[in-house]
């Protein structure tokens, strides 16, 4: 095919879709590694299975991924790695699932992070999504369940979404494959850069906590230099967090600090032989 | 790069800063998450129009969550999948082993003649690992066929959390979590699924209690067992209309007793070894969505009929060998396998069970699937009917119910047996997969041990009351 063809059709829908590849379980040589996190029973699952082709039992109730799945697609001669997280509602926990959904945003540093909230009950889903927006900058909103919404007779404003969140925002219903053309190509944007995300951060804080903050902030950047999320994980040994502890403690955070691959590969082993 | 003593500084000014930033830091992070999540929901969600008068959800939920209809209603569906099951799953078994058991038997055995197998290769082949595969499938295959794609269905609209919100009080009045009920109705599609699925609970202690007990829910190897079973002793004791509806009856009797067995281990461990009081957890009632029947149907085949068939078949052949071997070895007169029922027959025909069941249960143990099928054989073998089978160790043809029946009979099974073959193979040891599972999850060999063989002890303590109670009336 000519490159004047090939520009021609990359605009049009059919063809974008028409970019993907699912790869199911071979993950080999990825380019991009893609988080998917979210509340339970949100549908993570069902997107993980359209984007990959695999098919990880779904089912209708919480709790149902209770480890990792992992998988992999490639779109637009680009390959992605595809983790499944377990559902949570807060990354502050320490059941297992939570803390393996938790170690993976923060130690496997995702290319793109994903998350998949709930339409209807927006406003709890949210709760988690500013978490994650704390640890991790590169994210794509997936406003799933838009077909249950509609019937529930809510509207959901994506446009205002994007703006507060600071991230892009695809409205999926993931079961019915509606959206998840949008969401692909979304994602590709932010894991290729051509979307920036400038993502909320929480600026309600008091004076005092902000001090703490800071002066901790900067002690952790001098002993982990590059160290992404310091501020999160400032405030975290404030709150003092046994897992984060640990991590200063034994020097496991200066993994994250000294990574320089792009793709996420090293600090995605030591997760592995952590789990 | 850090060194322990910076790591350790970190450290120490954080905890020096706790002090100054207070206690309530946690609480004030939430509050402000919690705002931001209100502010920025609120702005973007609005509500055209006046919300639906009729709401189908809580409609349902209020009749199957409500405190007289809940438990009927749980029931009722239960003994509906049994029945469908039973009532399906009899005609293409029986079609299934005319053609492995009748045609294509036949039909190997005559192409290792041609090609002049010796006598024990072609037992071992043919009569030991091909015919316990063909009795596998033709056993599990129909049942699994209707039974997955069921439950697939009930657990795709969203049934399950219904189920475990009804059993929470009784999950609490034993000291566990309420989450349990989700592990277990996990466990009655595979055990070792429901050990791994007790992650969702925060506790350890919480989390040995759901662990231990898993083997109480009837999993995939199990339930094929428990309808034959159910079908040849306790539904030919009613008239022919009711026999399904009778078998049905019994092993959702079987399922209850599991269900109390669960309660029971749970409210005994969370006040002796494992004491402690229960935590509070918050369950979501996920909206019923209607469930995608093709898209359900195809996958449950597929992943869970077909790969749980493949593990039943990929057991079931060593297993055969182990079986034709035994049966053939002769170490004096009789055989090995002869041998080993008569040692076990005593201790066996003492609890109401058999030396054959037992010892179908230890060449059984890495995987439930094959227990009917070695119990038919060493049956024929310890009896040595005549006219089946065409000699020592073969998996004979039995092309209906009605033949395996009278094998059983003639082997000196009663009701009693059957009953108490029912109860064994709800209370023995887990899977060899789900012992493995138990250990990776748990990381202790004692829990594992405690796991593996409490079920046993109870099984045969259980089977032993409920023999001397039956011989007594």
């Amino acid at each position: 095919m000519s490159s004047t063809h090939a520009t021609e059709c990359a605009t049009c829908p059919a063809y974008r879709i028409a970019n993907l590849t699912k790869l199911g379980v071979d993950m080999a040589n990825h380019d991009f590694v893609v988080g998917l996190a979210g509340n339970p029973n949100t549908g993570k699952s069902t997107v993980f299975n359209s984007l990959t082709g695999l098919r990880q039992h779904t089912g209708n109730w919480p709790g149902k991924t209770v480890s990792r799945a992992e998988g992999a697609f490639s779109y637009e001669g680009k390959r992605y790695k595809i983790v499944d997280l377990p559902g949570t509602y807060s990354l502050l926990s320490t059941s297992t699932d939570e803390e393996i959904a938790r170690d993976f945003l923060l130690f496997g540093q995702p290319d793109v992070t994903v998350i998949v909230v709930d339409a209807s009950r927006l406003e709890r889903n949210l709760n988690l999504a500013l978490q994650v927006l704390e640890i991790t900058d590169r994210v794509v909103l997936c406003l799933n369940l838009m077909d249950e919404t509609r019937r529930r007779g809510l509207q959901v404003d994506d446009r205002s979404l994007a703006r507060d969140l600071g991230v892009p925002v695809v409205p999926t219903s993931a079961r019915q494959g509606e959206g998840i053309p949008a969401l692909l190509s979304t994602l590709a944007d932010v894991a290729n850069g051509r979307i920036v995300c400038r993502p909320h951060r929480l600026k309600s804080e008091p004076a005092g906590l902000k001090r703490a903050v800071e002066q901790l902030t900067g002690q952790l950047l001098a002993a982990f230099p590059g160290l992404p999320n310091a501020r999160w994980v400032a405030l975290r040994l404030l709150e003092g967090d046994p897992r984060i502890v640990e991590a200063v403690q034994t020097g496991e955070l200066s993994n994250l600090a000294g990574r320089v691959t792009p793709d996420g590969s090293r600090a995605l082993n030591i997760i592995q032989e952590a789990v | 790069m850090s060194t322990p003593s910076t790591g350790q500084e970190i450290l120490n000014t954080a905890s020096k800063l706790r002090w100054d930033v207070g206690s309530n830091i946690h609480d004030s992070l939430m509050e402000a998450l919690y705002a931001d999540a209100a502010r920025i929901a609120d702005k973007a969600v609005t509500r055209a129009g006046e919300q639906p008068r009729f709401d189908l959800d809580r409609t349902i939920d209020r009749l199957v969550t409500s405190r007289w209809a809940g438990f009927p209603i749980m029931l009722g569906l239960l003994a509906l999948v049994m029945w469908l099951t039973i009532a399906g799953a009899n005609v293409p078994s029986s079609l299934l082993a005319s053609l492995l058991l009748d045609q294509v038997h036949p039909a190997l055995r005559n192409v290792a003649a041609v090609l002049h197998f010796p006598w024990w290769l072609s037992g071992l082949l043919i009569d030991g690992m091909y015919l316990a595969m063909a009795w596998v499938v033709s056993v599990m295959l129909p049942p699994m066929a209707i039974f997955f794609p069921l439950f697939t269905l009930a657990e795709d609209f969203g049934y399950l959390p219904r189920v475990a919100f009804n059993l929470d009080r009784f999950f609490k009045k034993a000291g566990a979590h309420g989450k349990q009920a989700l592990t277990m109705s996990m466990g009655y599609g595979c055990n070792a699924a429901g050990v791994v699925s007790a992650r969702v609970i925060d506790s350890p202690r919480e989390r040995l209690i759901a662990i231990i007990p898993t083997n109480f829910a009837i999993c995939n190897g199990r339930w094929p067992t428990q309808i034959l079973i159910a079908t040849i002793f306790i539904g030919s004791l009613a008239a022919p209309h009711w026999a399904g509806l009778v078998s049905a009856a019994a092993v959702v009797g079987i399922v209850l007793m599991g269900i109390g067995f669960t309660f029971l281990v749970s409210w005994v461990l969370s006040r002796t070894w494992l004491k402690g009081e229960a935590s509070a957890f918050s369950l979501e009632l996920p909206p019923y969505r209607p469930p995608r029947i093709l898209q359900t149907i195809y996958t449950s085949l597929i992943d869970r009929t077909l790969i749980v068939l493949w593990r039943a078949v990929i057991f079931a052949v060593p297993a055969g060998a182990v079986i034709w071997l035994i049966s053939n070895i002769k170490v004096g007169q009789p055989s090995v396998a002869e041998h080993l029922i008569q040692w076990f027959d005593p201790v066996a025909l003492f609890i109401g069970l058999n030396g054959v069941i037992l010892l179908a249960y230890i060449i059984a143990i890495p995987a439930n699937e094959i227990v009917i099928p070695t119990v038919l054989m060493l049956t024929v073998l310890n009896t040595k009917m005549a006219g089946l089978g065409s000699g020592a160790g073969v998996m004979f043809e039995l092309d209906s119910i009605d033949a395996t029946a009278n094998v059983l009979r003639a082997g000196g099974w009663t009701v009693l047996t059957g009953v108490n073959l029912m109860i064994f193979s709800l209370l023995h040891n887990p899977c060899s997969t789900t012992i493995y599972t138990i250990y990776k999850e748990t990381r202790s060999a004692k829990w594992t041990t405690v796991a593996t063989l409490m079920p046993v002890a109870l099984g045969i303590l259980v089977c032993f009351l409920v023999a001397q109670l039956w011989r007594a009336l």
